[in-house]
């Protein structure tokens, strides 16, 4: 219980914090305050996928059909904030290079990712056998994070960036955010990410409570 | 469980060579692919072919034509097993292993006659000019090699699934998103006259993708093949 006193004060810090500090990326101004929010929601629409994608794993390996609900309901949050993170990085290049969306490596790789979250949903829902629509979810969950890297890793190394983050990395490949910034993100990043966590394990007790009344029944 | 002692290539060459027999037969599948890229082929060459339109819009046409052929195309070989019933004997008796291999082969082969037709058709209707076919050629082929990749074991997937045609043409495209960018880009920069020095990063980017995406599909493919 103590933790959860904890996340609020966490959250409730990160955001007072992004709007009272100043605003993190001075030529951009006040706009630049949406990175506090965009870049959690990046970030753990990435790790809902890859814990999505080990829990496949672990449905191929043991075939217990509560590791591939938990392989869903990860998904299910993950599209959710991939939504959000969508959403909020549009906001941001409207109001910074005019057009809600450039095709820009990044924005390309959100964009591929909520489609694999959707492709994951559409085949779901396509099977109707239990166990084959978990065999099957699974392997697609795993093949589809193979191609993850490449857009998220390498595409933005090919193609010359829109996106601010990589004007802040100098040659050396560090980070030139300010400390203060520094900090702002990561209590946000770590809000986030506990949240996150918090409703994978309700969606996880739902899904165990509820599997073990329709065994009853 | 397999009763010959042929090893992994001969196995794949049969299961190959029965796809292709089985194709030549009734075609559809050769059919669908060729009459939809030959259509849309033609859709392009009449609206815009002759406009003056730079290789940037150019090349994007002429992948659009080749992806979308893909889509209607390159999920024959596993739904036909299905509709005609042959899946479950198959099953039976071959290994996932010769079965991927000679179904990507297959999938393979089909790409490659239609962008054989669709490349000097496109050339011959468009004012795009090919003044590097070397890159071109290696593009498009490494691009082929990357749609099979990734979309023979989607097709195996959708294969025993409800509203095939659509839920194919869903689960590939997020896959196929990244090596399109690549593609594109490649293209339009060959078709504006650069050559090997320039598209260096995206002949690498489209050779290990490839490799990535089939050393994946045979080890996942065991797990949709057996299910």
């Amino acid at each position: 219980m103590w933790w959860k006193a904890l996340l609020f004060i966490i959250m409730t810090a990160a955001i007072v914090a992004a709007f009272v500090t100043e605003a993190p990326q001075q030529q951009i101004g006040e706009a630049s305050r949406i990175f506090y929010f965009h870049i959690p929601q990046a970030w753990i629409s990435v790790l809902a996928f890859a814990m999505s994608m080990i829990y496949s794993i672990g449905y191929l390996r043991k075939r217990d059909i509560l590791t591939d609900g938990r392989a869903a309901d990860t998904a299910a949050i993950g599209l959710l904030v991939c939504i959000l993170a969508a959403a909020t990085g549009s906001i941001f290049a409207k109001v910074t290079w005019g057009s809600f969306w450039n095709w820009d490596p990044r924005e390309s790789s959100i964009f591929l990712l909520l489609l694999i979250y959707g492709a994951y949903f559409a085949l779901r829902g396509a099977v109707q056998d239990e166990n084959r629509r978990a065999t099957l979810s699974a392997v697609y969950s795993i093949f589809a994070f193979l191609t993850v890297p490449f857009l998220v890793f390498v595409l933005p190394r090919m193609v010359p960036s829109l996106h601010p983050s990589d004007s802040v990395v100098d040659e050396n490949m560090k980070f030139v955010m300010g400390a203060e910034v520094w900090r702002i993100l990561l209590t946000s990043l770590v809000g986030f990410s506990v949240l996150y966590l918090w409703m994978f394990n309700i969606s996880g007790r739902i899904r165990k409570l509820s599997r073990a009344r329709f065994e009853e029944i | 469980m397999p009763s010959s002692n042929a090893n992994l290539v001969t196995r794949s060459l049969a299961i190959l060579a029965k796809d292709i027999r089985l194709e030549l037969r009734s075609r559809h599948a050769l059919n669908a692919i060729l009459l939809f890229a030959v259509s849309t082929l033609s859709v392009v060459s009449f609206s815009v072919g002759q406009s003056g339109l730079g290789p940037h819009v150019l090349a994007a046409l002429y992948w659009v034509v080749i992806f979308f052929s893909a889509i209607a195309g390159l999920s024959h070989s596993f739904v036909r097993e299905e509709e005609t019933g042959t899946g479950l004997l198959l099953r039976l008796k071959a290994d996932p292993d010769p079965v991927y291999l000679g179904k990507f082969f297959f999938n393979l082969m089909l790409l490659m006659f239609i962008a054989a037709v669709v490349t000097p058709l496109f050339f011959a209707f468009t004012d795009a000019t090919l003044e590097q076919p070397a890159p071109f050629l290696t593009i498009t082929c490494l691009g082929i090699l990357g749609l099979c990749a990734s979309t023979t074991i989607v097709a195996a997937i959708i294969a025993r699934a409800a509203s095939r045609g659509a839920l194919f043409a869903v689960l590939s495209f997020p896959l196929l998103i990244p090596v399109l960018l690549v593609l594109v880009r490649a293209s339009q920069k060959v078709l504006d006259g650069q050559s090997w020095g320039e598209i260096a990063s995206e002949i690498q980017f489209l050779v290990a993708f490839p490799v990535v995406m089939i050393v994946g599909s045979i080890l996942l493919f065991k797990f949709v093949w057996r299910e």
